[in-house]
């Protein structure tokens, strides 16, 4: 029986996330006796032609070709998993989707005729079906080396669904929310990172994207009124590295237009 | 009659280089006519971003610039906002910043070293090819970025965008016994990491001689305890191989950027007009007599002499200074004293800050304008790749040139080595352009 082909694709990101299947120190040389590594460009020369039956999708859709090059990969990809929350959700360059593009565009200083971008970053999903998405800002290893072998195995990949409270709680970690009154997201971000952050101190900042059907309005209500953050700040801390998953979105919405209302009352 | 001959020889995807570029050459009656480094990653626009962001931001925005050199673009975001504040961090927190990026040397240069560029000189297209026949040598570099990863996770909480930093110091500081569990690590690595010089040092080295303007940071004060400022990371001075040598404030007199067409990351100039590089070579030349004993020794047992000027022997500079980072972090990790107080407050004021640091791949400079409320007014990021990109394409004309008789393939494989002599960070190099609207 012939190895599954591979392949890895980056679209509008940092790398990072393609980076960790080479941070798989102890499985990398495994790993690649079990699949063909047919067309991975940060790790290989050698590109095998398509179609592959396996394809890692890092990045989000920023440009015309891109919107294109995407609907081929699709096209040559046996299952398409998107690693990643650039590929998840947009990543940080879908801040621009919020941004007023006069302002942007204001900030011109030098040929933008030399530059082709569309006005908004959006994830895989939007422009083709996707068999599977993994979170993360980044996605952590060992997820990432469970779905590979989920897809060998034939099964479906297991990563939890709940949210990172739970994880701090099986750690162990002090709740840096109640302990310190430090505001934290943990109760909202969807788990996968081991509550990495509370474990050092650290309010979660979301970097794994809503949970499924997460309450955050409650969330940012208590944030707002019990730990004194303000409705700026809700919204920068809802808007950073997953700003365009629809739950995060809507209620930095809902912030911005408290906010609005708030400021028209006093004026 | 002359007969005009052209050829093309020309990559549409460069590989093993972090990021999405190209590379064009164009050769008529064995003459090089034009070299291109065409870099087409798309624009992300991190500097219009930050505009309306707090000045505690910027560590973890920034970070996303580049999964293999976060570290870097937190330390020159803190440096700036530090700068603007008027914050000077205590030296158990220096020391925590040093051996941080001490993990990301290793990390990224042992990534570079074995899985990006050996392949090349052992004439392999990959490192999971080549360790069919190495596999020693693979194995020695997973373990040995192993070591880099952990070191990352211990100090900064996550090896890729790590969690821990903040302006002002760390969310959270390291116990000393987490920090010591990892010297038998680092003194296995230490040897592993000298027999690698010493294995790069017999690569075959393509001959090419390139007279660049060096430039890099130079310390003027040293870190946990030592009088001697030492090899150049976290901070310092900019000084270069024509004799410049000013505080970071005063970067903007002195560099530029130019926007040229077939490139979505800006070119770096000196306002000169020199072309100028950064990076390992760089450092090399202006810091050779700062590198710890280990590195010192091994340098001179191979025969690297500063400055090195041949741009494929730069391999052998990024191993040497592999050297110089383990050695560095064993003796930052023998004097850390776990600080009270992890950070040091800061409150907003309104100002400009400069901050720069030496990523793996050479200076990288932040400037921020902070308002009194602490929001950023305005962000400029110049990282490595762009200020390179000349010197690049430079070095690929000057070498095309030189062995314009090797056939295409063989022709083809060493131009992209040497671009890949650069270590370039496409994905880091791109992030600064201004947004040009197509609704389609």
């Amino acid at each position: 029986m012939s190895r599954p082909s591979l392949a890895v694709w980056k679209f509008a990101s940092c790398d990072g996330c393609q980076l960790s299947l080479l941070s798989a120190e102890d499985e990398l040389l495994t790993l690649a006796e079990e699949v063909h590594i047919a067309h991975f460009l940060e790790a290989t020369r050698e590109v095998a032609p398509g179609p592959y039956d396996v394809s890692l999708v890092e990045g989000s859709i920023t440009t015309p070709a891109d919107a294109e090059r995407i609907r081929h990969v699709r096209s040559i990809s046996g299952t398409l998993i998107t690693i990643g929350a650039c590929a998840t959700a947009g990543g940080i360059q879908a801040l621009r989707n919020l941004a007023d593009v006069e302002a942007y565009t204001n900030l011109v200083y030098a040929h933008p005729e030399y530059v082709s971008t569309l006005a908004e970053s959006t994830s895989i999903a939007q422009h083709v079906p996707v068999d599977f998405e993994l979170r993360g800002c980044p996605v952590e290893v060992p997820q990432l080396l469970e779905v590979v072998s989920a897809l060998l195995a034939g099964r479906k990949p297991v990563t939890p669904p709940h949210a990172v409270c739970l994880e701090c709680k099986l750690r162990g970690a002090v709740c840096v929310m109640v302990a310190h009154g430090t505001p934290c997201l943990g109760p909202i971000t969807q788990a996968g990172c081991g509550a990495r952050c509370p474990a050092f101190n650290r309010g979660c900042y979301g970097c794994f994207g809503p949970m499924e059907t997460p309450n955050t309005a409650s969330l940012s209500d208590r944030l707002h009124d019990e730990l004194g953050v303000d409705d700026d700040d809700l919204a920068r801390l809802l808007r950073t590295f997953n700003a365009d998953a629809p739950e995060f979105r809507a209620e930095a919405r809902r912030r911005d237009s408290i906010a609005a209302a708030r400021e028209e009352a006093t004026t | 009659m002359s007969h005009s001959h052209d050829r093309d020889i020309s990559v549409a995807a460069l590989a093993r280089v972090e990021g999405e570029g190209a590379m064009r050459v164009r050769i008529r009656d064995d003459h090089v006519e034009h070299v291109s480094l065409e870099i087409y990653e798309p624009p992300r626009f991190f500097e219009a971003m930050l505009r309306g962001r707090t000045y505690l931001e910027p560590p973890d925005i920034t970070a996303r610039i580049c999964g293999i050199c976060p570290v870097a673009y937190q330390l020159s975001a803190i440096n700036a906002i530090e700068d603007a504040l008027g914050v000077d961090a205590p030296p158990a927190i220096r020391v925590l910043r040093r051996l941080l990026y001490c993990a990301e040397w290793i990390e990224s240069h042992v990534l570079h070293v074995f899985l990006l560029h050996a392949p090349d000189f052992l004439g392999y297209q990959s490192a999971i090819e080549m360790a069919a026949d190495h596999h020693e040598l693979v194995e020695r570099g997973l373990r040995l970025r192993k070591l880099g990863n952990r070191l990352l996770e211990v100090v900064g909480g996550r090896a890729i965008h790590p969690i821990n930093v903040r302006v002002g110091g760390f969310h959270r500081a390291p116990l000393v016994r987490e920090l010591r569990e990892l010297l038998p690590e680092l003194a296995w690595a230490l040897d592993a990491a000298q027999d690698t010089v010493r294995a790069v040092a017999t690569f075959p080295f393509p001959e090419l001689n390139q007279h660049h303007v060096y430039v890099a940071l130079r310390p003027d004060r040293g870190v946990g305890g030592q009088a001697d400022p030492g090899y150049p990371l976290e901070d310092g001075r900019v000084v270069a191989s024509d004799g410049l040598d000013i505080p970071v404030q005063q970067w903007p007199r002195w560099f530029r950027e130019d926007h040229v067409p077939h490139s979505t990351a800006l070119h770096g100039r000196m306002v000169t007009g020199a072309t100028y590089a950064v990076g390992p070579q760089a450092r090399f030349a202006l810091n050779a007599d700062r590198l710890s004993p280990p590195a010192a020794d091994l340098a001179a047992e191979v025969g690297l002499i500063a400055p090195e000027r041949n741009p494929f022997r730069s391999i052998l500079v990024r191993a040497v200074e592999l050297v110089e980072a383990l050695s560095e972090a064993q003796r930052l990790i023998e004097v850390y004293e776990r600080p009270d107080e992890p950070a040091v407050a800061v409150e907003p004021r309104e100002g400009v800050g400069h901050g720069v640091t030496e990523a793996p791949r050479g200076i990288l400079y932040h400037r921020y304008a902070i308002d009194a409320q602490g929001l950023i007014t305005d962000a400029v990021i110049t990282p490595p790749t762009a200020q390179n990109q000349p010197a690049m394409e430079a070095d690929l004309a000057g070498f095309v040139q030189r062995h314009v008789h090797l056939p295409d393939d063989e022709l083809q494989w060493q131009s992209e080595q040497a671009i890949r002599n650069y270590d370039p960070c496409i994905s880091c190099s791109t992030h600064f352009l201004t947004l040009e609207v197509d609704r389609g």
